[in-house]
């Protein structure tokens, strides 16, 4: 690890202030992911900005009968809340279905939006990857290629987003609010939070230089059925293959987010008039000009296959 | 002919020394000054600590996770660092009452944090209930991930009793259980190698039983 400066924030506006004035600043929240990063080379930034002291960790109420939540909640605290467990199963489920439960204890609101993708060849600072370091090309294309995206990569990437949580903000029409380097504030719904790659797979949100998360913020509950269904390698503590995040309502009309295909959760609103027609038509139009390579082709199969079951789930459960 | 049992030393004691020895070659070969590295200079700031009931205040280089606090600077050796990553739960400690991967951690972000390691869950004379059942129940073959896995098992009932959810609750809406199932699940970022797991699901099992 390369040495670094580290400052405790004492504001968020002033947190922002300094990472962007500073060069090679970053915000440090649980750390999990940046620490992990920066042991192998893959991040080395010249200053930590620790934000955990900030008092960001509450889950309030809006006026619009939604839920604030507060950009340090920890992913056991968000998920053990009992508003969200009642109002927003599918956020409960889609955090427990991550990690493991001393990760989630650390890991925070924030933090877990602005995971890193999981690709091995991000990892390998002896390959060459453009998100790692940009212009260097594409390893992961041509290479092994089973857990990375068949949607919405391109010629210079095909990684994916890794976190369940995103998936099921995605699906819940989450709001992420910031504040900027110059003190203004702003929201960003979920949707255009997550960048897809193009040619520039190392800008990978909507967040400008020192821009700070503060919260999510989540829009009055829409009832229905919620299921997260995570298909994976081993039955706990590893990433998705793929992921369904569904609410589906008595009339089977409701909303579909996808994880572990896409570089960003993957959904598709104008798609999901097909949702009643069931699972194999719906994945047809949400996933229209997939483009997998032989290794991952199967999950485009998956994905049809774990929606079918989630939406048999779905009927069951609301009969 | 040489018995091992001629050596005076204990191999703890033969690492410290090829550690020095390597020291001491390095204070020879190389400037007084600073060491620089990626051309950047080391930076230390304090933190202070309750480790195990006691106040500590530690300076240290930034970099310096707890993990390694707690192992090379407090001789708190009982904490293991197995991956260093974050993936095999080796390192597991109880920070302000919740278990954390002591590996992905900066010390310098604990300021006035209260850890508790293995050696703070008890002594060999006075084992703690999850120690005394990891013994009875044979949790473990070469040990190695222990101290994790207890300091993890110890927070999972701690987490059931506060109606935490874990990924197979089959109702969110109601209170989390102290079932099998749970237990193996909440568990399950701890990796023991040597495949204790089915003692170690006995041991945890018995304990919560009684504390239920």
């Amino acid at each position: 690890m390369k040495p670094f400066s580290y400052e405790r924030a004492t504001s968020p506006a002033a947190a922002a202030a300094a990472a962007a004035k500073i060069d090679g600043a970053k915000f440090i929240a649980g750390g999990t992911n940046l620490l992990d990063l920066m042991k192998i080379g893959v991040e080395e930034p010249m200053h930590l900005i620790d934000v955990n002291g900030l008092a960001l960790d509450t889950i309030e109420p809006t006026a619009e009968g939604g839920l604030r939540i507060g950009a340090l909640v920890r992913n056991t605290d968000l998920a053990a809340d009992q508003r969200v467990r009642r109002d927003y199963g599918l956020l409960s489920r889609a955090l427990l279905a991550g990690a493991s439960g001393q990760l989630r204890n650390k890991a925070t609101t924030a933090g877990n939006l602005l995971q890193r993708t999981r690709c091995p060849y991000f990892y390998d600072t002896n390959q060459p990857c453009n998100k790692r370091l940009p212009g260097s090309g594409c390893a992961a294309i041509g290479g092994s290629s089973r857990s990375l995206a068949v949607i919405g990569g391109s010629a210079s990437c095909i990684a994916v987003q890794p976190s369940d949580m995103a998936v099921a903000m995605r699906a819940l029409d989450a709001v992420v609010e910031t504040v900027r380097a110059d003190g203004q504030v702003r929201r960003i719904p979920i949707a255009e939070f997550h960048r897809l790659p193009g040619a520039r797979p190392h800008v990978e949100t909507a967040l400008e230089r020192g821009e700070l998360i503060t919260g999510v913020t989540l829009p009055k509950p829409v009832g229905g059925v919620h299921v997260y269904h995570k298909v994976r390698d081993r039955a706990s503590y590893a990433f998705a293959l793929v992921s369904v995040a569904a609410i589906v309502q008595k009339d089977g009309s409701g909303r579909v987010a996808l994880g572990g295909v896409a570089p960003k959760p993957w959904r598709d609103e104008a798609a999901e008039q097909y949702l009643p027609q069931g699972a194999k038509v719906f994945t047809g139009h949400l996933l229209a000009g997939a483009a997998p390579t032989e290794e991952n082709a199967f999950k485009v199969v998956l994905a049809e296959r774990t929606l079918h079951a989630v939406l048999a789930e779905a009927k069951g459960d609301a009969s | 002919m040489s018995n091992f049992s001629d050596w005076k030393f204990t191999r703890r004691e033969v690492l410290k020394l090829g550690a020095a020895s390597v020291g001491a070659l390095a204070s020879t070969s190389l400037p007084a000054a600073p060491a620089m590295e990626g051309g950047r200079k080391p930076v230390t700031a304090s933190v202070a600590m309750d480790i195990n009931g006691k106040a500590e205040t530690l300076t240290l280089d930034t970099r310096t996770t707890l993990l390694d606090a707690l192992r090379e600077h407090m001789h708190l050796t009982g904490t293991k660092k197995g991956c260093d990553h974050g993936q095999c739960g080796a390192c597991t400690v109880i920070v302000d009452g919740r278990r954390i991967n002591s590996c992905l951690t900066l010390a310098v972000m604990h300021q006035g944090a209260k850890i508790t390691t293995i050696e703070g869950l008890g002594t060999p004379t006075n084992l703690h209930p999850m120690q005394a059942a990891f013994v009875k129940h044979d949790g473990y073959q070469c040990g190695y991930c222990t101290p994790g896995q207890i300091c993890s098992a110890v927070a999972v009932l701690d987490e059931i009793r506060n109606d935490i959810p874990s990924h197979v609750s089959a109702d969110l809406t109601t209170k989390a259980q102290f079932t099998t199932t749970e237990l193996r699940e909440r568990m399950s970022g701890n990796i023991c190698r040597c495949g204790a797991y089915s003692n170690i699901v006995e041991a945890i099992a018995e304990v919560a039983g009684s504390a239920a």
